[in-house]
């Protein structure tokens, strides 16, 4: 099914903070257009891959990474311009924080940085964002109402639209819907599986349902390590080799 | 009997709180009482001699009639060439500590210098300025050597003030901004200072009252006694308000009762207004505030 | 009336000129787990807030109608703050621990609401311990209590916001979204938590996990767009809800 160059190889991946280790030795490959699930219980280190996909080591002195990445077989964890790397991938994180400005200036942020100055090009993307985020309906008639007063689903959303905006190559998406109902995630999924055309994403998910709905392949994460990466249906089949896996994805139909 | 209503520990919450709160208050009457008898006293001793002339017309007959006009204008000059040189720098290099500057011994030296360099007296600073911009820098006794000498005085309080400003920003919203691509600068320009520019007014608020005041530090490097004509540039020497005040105080004979009374009038009423228009700018811009 | 423990009538709620809840009436039993569902936006949040009175730090906040809480008028004159909020605790969407150790966070309220009685140290251990152990956070930090709450990953500060709010044993519980961040063996033995709680407190538990709503609640009731659209007991809300809107929603139906 996958027969391309992989868009992201991992290679002995490890993350620690200070003495703690986060991520030990992960290997994985994650090709062009597939959504790329991980799953996994707390504390397993999920976050942390996605932290360290994106280079945000250099956000807290604490963290350090170690291993290779690849984006389009460039090692990343080398590379001098981290801007046009973190420009290329998207990023939503479970905390979603509206940044102190309107709601349009909050999409628009990526675009400028980008360069787009043009008003109607801006609202043009402006606009997309928000309604590819389930969000436009809600906030169209007060986009210029401060997007950190919004509520917690609705901040979500719009990190969702920010994270678009910026027009990624890669789009990780961590925990992305736990703020938002059930209807409007549904929503959101049927934009992904759109996107997916487009784009590559990582989806990092405690929900296995979800993963299941939406990966085309899913890694295991425990405590720490990779488990196995498999074809989520094989995954969800039980026909995976670890019982460990299958005790995971089991326990949480029961 | 509401279910609701207060007991006997709300009652005791309420007595200390009505005890502490009744007590900051006090302390902020006390503070607020020499301010309001000074400026009692200046008012009714001052007022007799305010007027138009006396704002527009430059002293005579020894400083002891005529106006105040060119120490008025000296100390416009003084406080703006000041501010010219201590604000950029002074917020550069809080930007820069609070942006950019790795946590290590370095940087906590720095930090730690600044604060000295906020306890160090006028006087000391006078004779830097003397030593350093007058002579060495060859500027001479200049509106340029006083004002950079009071720049360098005043830093402390502006980069202090920033940095404290700077990082009540949440961190949050810099690490969103990251995860964008945006670079550090685009980051601070777009998103930390327009969230923290009402701190550093504050900051640059105290510095033009310490500026405006001093008397010291430019009596040695840059303002006369007694000068009739204005100053045409940066390099020449000017009378200013501060001075004009201690040499009409003490320094010249036959002086009338109120003169000195009237030029301390209009120099605080100077650093009133001036105070009173970066408030209301930080007020505004308060309330257009984010989160 | 003495088996009502959140009543509100009429109560509309405008944030500067944006109206977020419309005529909202609803009564949440006395001793019950009562659900409040409803599409990301539609004011969930802002009715759980009106009920404590945290909104009102917003000064461009203006509210009419208004709250009962165990009977009494929640905005009466009378109404002091304080009292309100030890009778009605609450937790927030988004963990919010005081930059404390995590012992101090746990026995904060307590603290403040025991005046100055003094308490022994083995008294404080005992709620702390129990407190800790009832959000399933004991053998965690058990070996770190001194350490700094902040420090906790978003999980396990959860859990701690819930833990602090029991060692003065408030009657209401207010919980937007509490189990939003946590992994699915945490949601579990939390929903398990707030289930055993019920007949000892009143819970309004603002969920967008329909299957929690479903199994963790007695009553339910479903906002749309700021107003209350129906309340009812959770089985029927589910098995025959009396709007079209309503089903579609748990149903996940959508345009
Ligand atoms: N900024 C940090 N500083 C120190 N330790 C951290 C930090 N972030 C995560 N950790 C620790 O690293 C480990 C892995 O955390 P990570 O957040 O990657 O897990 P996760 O799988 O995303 O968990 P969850 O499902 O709870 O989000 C945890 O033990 C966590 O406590
Ligand atoms: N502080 C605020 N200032 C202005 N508008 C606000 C504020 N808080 C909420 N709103 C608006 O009021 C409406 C209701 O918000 P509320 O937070 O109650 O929603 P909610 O149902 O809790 O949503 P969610 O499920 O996303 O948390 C939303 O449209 C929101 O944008
Ligand atoms: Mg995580
Ligand atoms: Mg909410």
């Amino acid at each position: 099914m996958v027969d391309n160059a992989p868009k992201l190889s991992v290679r002995n991946l490890s993350v620690r903070y200070g003495d703690k280790q986060a991520l030990n030795g992960i290997s994985l490959d994650v090709f062009p257009n597939e959504i790329f699930g991980i799953i996994g219980p707390a504390n397993s280190g999920k976050t942390s891959f996605l932290r360290a996909l994106n280079r945000m080591e250099e956000f807290d002195a604490n963290m350090t990474v170690e291993g290779d990445i690849l984006f389009e077989g460039q090692d990343i964890t080398a590379i001098r311009n981290v801007y046009a790397l973190r420009r290329k991938v998207g990023v939503v994180f479970p905390l979603p924080v509206g940044l102190p400005m309107s709601i349009y200036e909050n999409v628009a942020f990526a675009p400028k940085l980008a360069g787009i100055k043009k008003k109607a090009e801006l609202d043009e993307i402006v606009e997309r964002c928000l309604i590819r985020a389930a969000l436009w309906d809600e906030v169209k008639d007060r986009l210029d109402a401060l997007g950190s007063l919004l509520s917690g689903g609705q901040q979500q959303r719009l990190t969702i639209a920010r994270a678009l905006s910026q027009n990624p190559e890669l789009l990780l998406l961590d925990e992305f819907s736990i703020a938002v109902d059930p209807v409007t995630t549904m929503r959101i999924e049927d934009v992904l599986k759109e996107l997916k055309e487009e784009i590559t994403i990582v989806l990092v998910t405690n929900l296995v349902q979800q993963a299941r709905r939406l990966a085309d392949r899913t890694a295991f994460f425990l405590e720490s390590e990779l488990v196995e990466t498999a074809e989520t249906e094989e995954l969800f089949s039980g026909v995976v080799k670890d019982q460990r896996t299958r005790d995971y994805v089991e326990g949480r139909f029961g | 009997m509401s279910l609701f209503a207060r007991t006997g520990l709300d009652e005791h919450n309420r007595r200390v709180e009505w005890l502490v709160k009744t007590l900051f208050l006090l302390m902020t009457v006390l503070l607020i009482i020499p301010v309001a008898l000074i400026m009692g006293i200046l008012i009714q001793r001052g007022a007799p001699v305010l007027s138009w002339g006396f704002l527009t017309e430059v002293p005579t007959n020894g400083m002891t009639a005529g106006g105040i006009f060119t120490a008025l204008i000296g100390t416009v000059w003084i406080v703006a060439v000041a501010l010219l040189a201590s604000v950029p720098i002074g917020v550069a290099a809080a930007v820069y500590l609070s942006e950019y500057a790795p946590d290590n011994w370095l940087t906590r030296a720095i930090n730690l210098a600044i604060i000295n360099l906020a306890g160090v007296p006028s006087i000391v600073h006078a004779l830097f300025g003397l030593g350093a911009f007058v002579v060495f820098f060859g500027f001479g006794r200049s509106i340029l050597a006083a004002s950079l000498t009071l720049a360098v005085m005043t830093l402390p309080i502006v980069i202090v003030a920033t940095r404290e400003s700077l990082q009540a920003v949440p961190h949050a919203f810099r690490e969103a901004c990251w995860n964008m691509g945006a670079t550090r600068w685009q980051t601070i320009r777009r998103v930390v200072l327009p969230n923290s520019i009402s701190g550093i007014l504050t900051g640059v608020i105290l510095e033009v009252s310490r500026t405006a005041g001093e008397t010291a530090p430019i009596m040695f490097t840059g303002a006369a006694a007694f000068l009739p004509f204005l100053p045409q540039g940066v390099l020449d020497q000017t009378m200013a308000m501060s001075l004009h005040l201690y040499v009409v105080s003490t320094q010249v004979p036959d002086v009338p009762d109120a003169l000195p009374f009237g030029v301390a009038l209009v120099l605080i009423s100077m650093v009133l207004v001036m105070n009173a228009t970066s408030i209301a700018f930080r007020i505004y811009l308060r309330n257009k505030r984010k989160w | 009336m003495a088996d009502i423990a959140i009543e509100t009538r009429d109560l509309n709620l405008w944030y500067g000129t944006f109206q977020a809840l419309f005529d909202v009436n609803i009564q949440v039993k006395k001793g019950m787990i009562t659900s409040l569902i409803g599409p990301s936006g539609c004011g969930k949040s802002t009715l759980l807030r009106t009920v404590n009175r945290v909104n009102e730090r917003l000064g461009y906040v203006r509210t009419t109608g208004s709250v009962d809480v165990l009977g009494q008028d929640a905005f009466g004159e009378d109404v002091e703050l304080a009292r309100l909020r030890k009778e009605v605790g609450m937790v927030f969407q988004r963990p919010n621990p005081l930059p404390l150790s995590i012992r101090d966070n746990v026995l904060f309220s307590h603290r403040i609401h025991r005046g100055n009685a003094k308490a022994s140290k083995s008294d404080e251990d005992v709620l702390l311990e129990d407190a800790l152990r009832q959000v399933l956070l004991w053998d965690d930090v058990k070996d770190r209590l001194n350490q700094n709450a902040t420090s906790l990953s978003l999980e396990e500060q959860q859990k701690l916001c819930i833990a602090r709010l029991l060692p003065v044993k408030p009657s209401v519980l207010l919980m937007d979204e509490p189990t939003s961040a946590l992994d699915p063996k945490a949601t579990a033995a939390l929903e398990e938590l707030i289930w055993s709680f019920r007949g000892s407190y009143t819970i309004l538990i603002v969920t967008h996990n329909m299957a929690q709503a479903r199994r963790a609640s007695e009553d339910c009731a479903f906002m749309l767009l700021g107003k209350m659209m129906e309340v009812a007991p959770t089985a029927d809300l589910f098995l025959s809800p009396q709007l079209p809107e309503t089903a579609d929603y748990i149903e996940g139906r959508y345009g």
